[in-house]
C-alpha cells in the first residue's frame, strides 16, 4: 500500500476572492482508505472535485497514475474514467435505476447487464430495478448512486459525505460496501466527512482541512490518539465549533 | 353572405325590441355559419378534395421543413446558450426573446426587403438565395419566425435541469459531448414544448407568409392565407373548414408529440 497513486503539489483553487484550497503536498496511497476531516468551507469538496479531474488547479500540479495536471488542463479520458464520486446528494436520471447503473458503462460503449445487476444485488436494490430513480427514497437514492460508482470498477472511489442525512442501516450499508471494495478490491478510496466516527471507523489515514489547507495528515490511530497539531486534537474532541 | 350581416349585427344590438330581433336573426346566422363550415370541413376532407390536400400538404411541408431547420438551429444553439457562461450571453439571452417575440408580419417584411430583386440577398442572384413568391421564401420566414422559440425554449429546459447533474454525469466519465446529451435527455420534456411550440407559431401564422409567398393558387398558397382569401370573398363555410382543418392538424400534433414523449409528462 505504499506506492502513491496520487501526487498534488503546490495546489491552490480558488473562486473569485479568496483561496479555497491551498496544498503544498499530499500524497495518496494505492489501496488506501484516506479520510478528510474538517468543518464546512475547509475546501473538502473541491479537493475531491480536482481529485475527479472536474476542474484544474489555478496553480500546481496533479500526478496521477503516471500522467500530469497543471492549471488549464485536463487528464486524459481513459484515466480520468478509473476515478468516479459518490456525492451528498445524488441526482439520478430520470430513468429506472437499473438504467441510472448501467449509464456508466453506456458512456464506456460497454453493456454488461450482468454487473449493473450484480452492483444492484450489492446495495439490496435488485426488487427495484425496473422502477424510476427519481421515486426511490434518499436512502435508497444514495445506494443507487453508489452502485453506480461501483459497477465501473473503479481504481479510485471519492466519497463526498456519502451518508450524511441517511439512516443507520443505510449509513451500515455503505459504510460496509466501502470498506469491501476497499479490501476485496484494492480500490483507492478518499473519503470527506464531518463524522470522525465514520473516519475512525473506516480510515487508514486521516486529514484535518481548515480554511482550504491540510492542517495534519496521520495515520488513523495517531490522529485520534495524540495528534501534533493541538486544532486537530480540538476536532476530534468535538470542541471545535462550526 | 351571413357573416357579414353578423358583423353589422354586433355593431346594432341594443335593447331595443327590432335591435334584438336583429340580433337573434343573426345569432342563428352564425350558428349556421359554424354547423356549416363543419359540414363542409368533413365533406371536404372525407371526398379528398384535390384543392384542400393541395394547400395542406404545401403547408405542412413549408412548416414542416421550416420546424426542421428550427430545430436543428434553435436546439443547439438553446443548449450551448443553458450550458455555457461566456461574454455577451446576457446580450445574446436578450436577443433570443426579443426574437421568440417577432411579430410574422415584421419578419415578412424584413424577408420581403432582403429576397427582393433590389434586396441586399436578391441583386445577388445565387441559387441558394430563395425567390419571392416561392415555397423557399416562406421557409427562411418562418424558420425566423419560430427559431427563437425552439432556441428560448431549449434554453430555458436546460436551465432548468439541476445544476450538480452535470458534475455527477462527469464524474462518472462523461465527455462534454455525453454531458450535453445527457442534460437534454434530462430536459426532454422542455425541449420537445420547444419544439411544439414552434411548430405552433408557425402553422397558425398569416402574415410572413402572405407577404412573402403572395398567396399564388397552385405555388405558395397556404391553409392560413387561404382563410383570409376565402373569407375575403365571402366564403365563410369554406374559411371555417379550412380553419378546422388546421385545429385539428395542431391538435394531432401536440397529441403525437405527447405520446412520443412517453411518461416524462407523467411526473
Amino acid at each position: 500500500m505504499n506506492e502513491t497513486i496520487y501526487q498534488l503539489r503546490g495546489i491552490t483553487k480558488s473562486y473569485g476572492n479568496g483561496f479555497a484550497l491551498r496544498l503544498d503536498e499530499l500524497d495518496i496511497r494505492r489501496g488506501e482508505i484516506l479520510a478528510l476531516v474538517g468543518p464546512s468551507g475547509a475546501g473538502k469538496s473541491t479537493l475531491l472535485r480536482l481529485l475527479n479531474f472536474l476542474e484544474s488547479p489555478n496553480s500546481g500540479s496533479i500526478r496521477f497514475m503516471g500522467a500530469e495536471v497543471r492549471p488549464g488542463g485536463a487528464m486524459p479520458l481513459e484515466l480520468r474514467r478509473r476515478v468516479t464520486t459518490v456525492f451528498q446528494r445524488p441526482v439520478l436520471l430520470n430513468r429506472s435505476v437499473a438504467a441510472n447503473v448501467r449509464y456508466g458503462l453506456d458512456l464506456r460503449g460497454r453493456g454488461e447487464g450482468d454487473r449493473v445487476k450484480s452492483a444492484l444485488e450489492t446495495v439490496g436494490l435488485a426488487d427495484l430495478s425496473h422502477q424510476r430513480a427519481r421515486t426511490l427514497s434518499g436512502g435508497e437514492a444514495q445506494r443507487v448512486a453508489l452502485a453506480r460508482a461501483l459497477v465501473l470498477e473503479p481504481d479510485v472511489l471519492l466519497l463526498d459525505e456519502p451518508t450524511a442525512n441517511l439512516d443507520p442501516y443505510n449509513v451500515g450499508l455503505i459504510e460496509g460496501i466501502a470498506r469491501q471494495l476497499n479490501q476485496e478490491h484494492g480500490a483507492t478510496l478518499v473519503l470527506v466527512t464531518h463524522n470522525v466516527f465514520q473516519a475512525k471507523r473506516l480510515a487508514h489515514r486521516v486529514g484535518l482541512m481548515l480554511e482550504g489547507r491540510l492542517v495534519e495528515l496521520a495515520e488513523a490511530e495517531a490522529f485520534f490518539e495524540s495528534p501534533a497539531d493541538p486544532r486537530t486534537a480540538a476536532f476530534v474532541r468535538g470542541e471545535m465549533v462550526y | 353572405m351571413p357573416a357579414l350581416v353578423v358583423w353589422i349585427g354586433i355593431d346594432h344590438c341594443g335593447d331595443s325590441l327590432p335591435s334584438r330581433r336583429f340580433c337573434f336573426v343573426q345569432e342563428r346566422a352564425t350558428i349556421e355559419t359554424i354547423w356549416n363550415g363543419l359540414k363542409e370541413a368533413i365533406r371536404l376532407i372525407v371526398s379528398q378534395d384535390p384543392a384542400l390536400f393541395e394547400i395542406l400538404l404545401l403547408s405542412l411541408r413549408v412548416s414542416g421543413t421550416a420546424l426542421l431547420f428550427s430545430t436543428l438551429i434553435g436546439v443547439p444553439l438553446g443548449a450551448v446558450m443553458g450550458l455555457s457562461r461566456f461574454i455577451g450571453r446576457r446580450f445574446l439571452i436578450a436577443l433570443l426573446y426579443t426574437g421568440m417575440g417577432f411579430p410574422p408580419v415584421v419578419v415578412g417584411l424584413f424577408v420581403y426587403l432582403m429576397l427582393s430583386r433590389n434586396g441586399p440577398l436578391g441583386q445577388l442572384d445565387w441559387s441558394i438565395i430563395p425567390n419571392l413568391f416561392t415555397p423557399a421564401a416562406m421557409v427562411v420566414a418562418q424558420c425566423i419566425i419560430s427559431f427563437p422559440l425552439v432556441a428560448g425554449f431549449t434554453m430555458a429546459a436546460v436551465m432548468g435541469v439541476d445544476p450538480a447533474l452535470r458534475q455527477q454525469v462527469q464524474a462518472m466519465g462523461a465527455t462534454r459531448w455525453q454531458t450535453t446529451v445527457a442534460i437534454l435527455s434530462e430536459a426532454r420534456v422542455g425541449v420537445i414544448v420547444s419544439v411544439i411550440a414552434g411548430f405552433g407559431s408557425i402553422i397558425s401564422e398569416v402574415g410572413a407568409v402572405m407577404m412573402v409567398g403572395g398567396n399564388i393558387e397552385h405555388r405558395t398558397r397556404m391553409l392560413t392565407t387561404a382563410i383570409v382569401l376565402e373569407t375575403g370573398k365571402g366564403n365563410f363555410d369554406l374559411a371555417l373548414a379550412i380553419g378546422v382543418i388546421l385545429l385539428a392538424i395542431s391538435f394531432i400534433t401536440n397529441v403525437a408529440m405527447l405520446y412520443l414523449q412517453g411518461k416524462g409528462f407523467d411526473e
